[in-house]
């Protein structure tokens, strides 16, 4: 389903980011991606977005390569992933309802759908009673669970996740974990990027691991080795 | 779908726009600033108007005919000139009509009137008095007169006695160049102040907007096209306008009742709390139109920097 072709990023500057990285992930699989600090894991996952392009290789979904998509295929292949971040990246000025609402807005879904689903998903997450509070009103553990919201309402194929745990304390990493091993067993694919070596052993799926832009490990029996 | 995006768009511009209020009233500040001075601009331009006027009114010429002049003549030279484009208006002035004003003029200088009644005849011409459209234009009627002068009365002497421009030329000269440099001098001044202002909103707004550049990014990453994430930005940018533009217009109506009388003892042509009322249907359009441009524009292109990333 993805693909990373020989992938290789340089910045203006001469650091390599990624390093001739070839992979390939299955339709439904749980991949944790762990690594040092500037070890390429987000520049990954920035690559996957078309957030950066390639300096070398492609990132293909379903054999289309996503660099070469045009604006609107671009749009509507981000529609199919669901990004949640280290810093939640949620809309500061919108409630936690109208944040899951607008990435169903931008979906393009109706005002039916979305009064239904919103409700449902937050329920999903266990945040029902907070749907009319701002991000700033919420606790780390809580604004990470809108995003996770967010990133799977609109029901996507490809579940991002960036550090999720990064800023929470562990009862909060835990059901974090929890919902993502949730949302993987209903089809969708997670890619998991963290330095939590609990996180990857509650996981226990896919494990690459990376060092200076390349793919030092890819251990199918989920294993954290640093 | 359209008609709902622009319905989510109007809705969320406008929900934006009433919880960032800080940015929302720094910016409206801000534009209302720069649209009192647009405003006022037009203001400056109605008062410099009627005060060129003023003295482009007080600018004529004269043309005086010789006594034995028929009428009929003086009045198809009238009529010569008044098919001319320049001429804004012209006055024949009959001899009879020169001795009344002269005797007018002279009531209290008896000696005068006591020579003029020993004379025993009207010693006066007719006269024409032309004013143009422009002062520049005083020396092309002065010329056209000039071949006129050809005409001349059955005992064949040409019956124009004497046209003033000619007397007045150097003063006619100062005072056309002294309304060219005003205008001139006006027109860098207001197009200096206008930039400066478009330039000060278009700063302010850009800043607005540098603080929603996370926003931006995040909303990109759901998947929003580009027009859906510009939308609220450029509504908000627009509400900034007519908000300002309300807030300019309500300014104008007690500064224009101050500044009124004071214009019309001046300038003694224009009163600005009439001018304001008169045309306030044109400054209103003006100055929303500026404001609700300069908002939608201005977003515009501010959102479209971080859409590029």
């Amino acid at each position: 389903m993805i693909y990373f072709d020989q992938v290789s990023k340089i910045y203006n500057g001469g650091s390599i980011a990624l390093d001739d990285v070839t992979l390939s992930i299955a339709p439904k699989e749980f991949i944790s991606i762990v690594g040092h600090s500037g070890a390429g894991k987000t520049t990954l996952l920035k690559m996957l977005l078309a957030e950066e392009r390639p300096s070398r290789g492609g990132v293909f979904f379903e054999s289309t390569d996503v660099h070469g998509l045009p604006k609107l295929g671009l749009n509507n292949f981000r529609r199919r992933i669901g990004t949640v971040f280290q810093d939640f990246r949620l809309l500061p000025n919108k409630t936690a309802y109208e944040n899951i609402a607008f990435a169903m807005e931008a979906a393009g879904r109706s005002d039916g759908e979305i009064e239904s689903d919103v409700p449902h998903v937050l329920d999903l997450v266990d945040l029902e009673d907070k749907m009319w509070n701002f991000p700033r009103e919420l606790s780390g553990g809580e604004r990470q669970r809108v995003a996770i919201a967010r990133a799977i309402v609109n029901q996507p194929d490809i579940v991002i996740a960036d550090e999720p745990t990064g800023n929470l304390d562990p009862i909060n990493t835990y059901e974090v974990v929890q919902i993502l091993k949730k949302i993987n067993n209903l089809g969708t694919m997670v890619i998991l990027t963290t330095h939590n070596k609990g996180v990857i052993d509650s996981v226990g799926g896919r494990v690459i691991t990376m060092d200076n832009g390349k793919v030092v490990r890819d251990d199918k029996k989920g294993k954290y080795a640093l | 779908m359209i008609w709902i995006n622009i319905k989510r768009i109007i809705k969320s511009g406008f929900v934006s726009f009433w919880r960032n209020s800080v940015v929302s009233f720094a910016s409206i500040l801000v534009m209302t600033m720069t649209l009192f001075v647009l405003g006022s601009i037009l203001f400056v331009g109605a008062t410099l108007e009627a005060s060129l006027n003023q003295i482009r009114n007080k600018v004529d010429i004269n043309v005086y005919f010789v006594t034995e002049a028929p009428e009929e003549d003086i009045l198809s030279l009238r009529d010569s000139l008044e098919s001319l484009p320049e001429i804004s208006s012209i006055e024949y002035v009959s001899r009879e009509e020169a001795l009344f004003r002269f005797r007018a003029r002279h009531e209290n200088d008896q000696l005068t009137l006591q020579a003029l009644d020993e004379l025993g005849e009207n010693p006066l011409g007719a006269n024409l008095n032309i004013k143009a459209k422009e002062t520049s234009q005083y020396e092309g009627i002065a010329e056209f007169l000039e071949d006129e002068s050809a005409l001349s009365t059955a005992e064949g002497t040409p019956i124009i006695d004497k046209v003033n421009y000619f007397q007045n030329k150097n003063a006619i000269d100062k005072l056309t160049r002294i309304i060219d440099s005003s205008e001139t001098f006006s027109f860098i001044i207001i197009a200096i102040l206008v930039i400066a202002s478009i330039i000060i909103t278009f700063n302010t707004i850009r800043l607005a907007i540098y603080t929603s550049k996370d926003e931006i990014s995040v909303m990109k990453l759901v998947g929003a096209s580009n027009s859906y994430i510009r939308g609220p930005f450029v509504f908000e940018g627009i509400m900034y306008g007519v908000v300002s533009a309300i807030i300019t217009l309500i300014l104008f109506y007690p500064m224009t009742i101050w500044l009124g009388p004071l214009t019309e003892n001046f300038f003694s042509d224009i009163n600005l709390f009439d001018y304001y009322i008169d045309q306030f249907s044109k400054i209103f359009f003006i100055v929303l139109g500026s404001g609700v441009i300069l908002g939608a524009v201005s977003s515009y292109l501010a959102v479209r920097k971080y859409l590029r990333k």
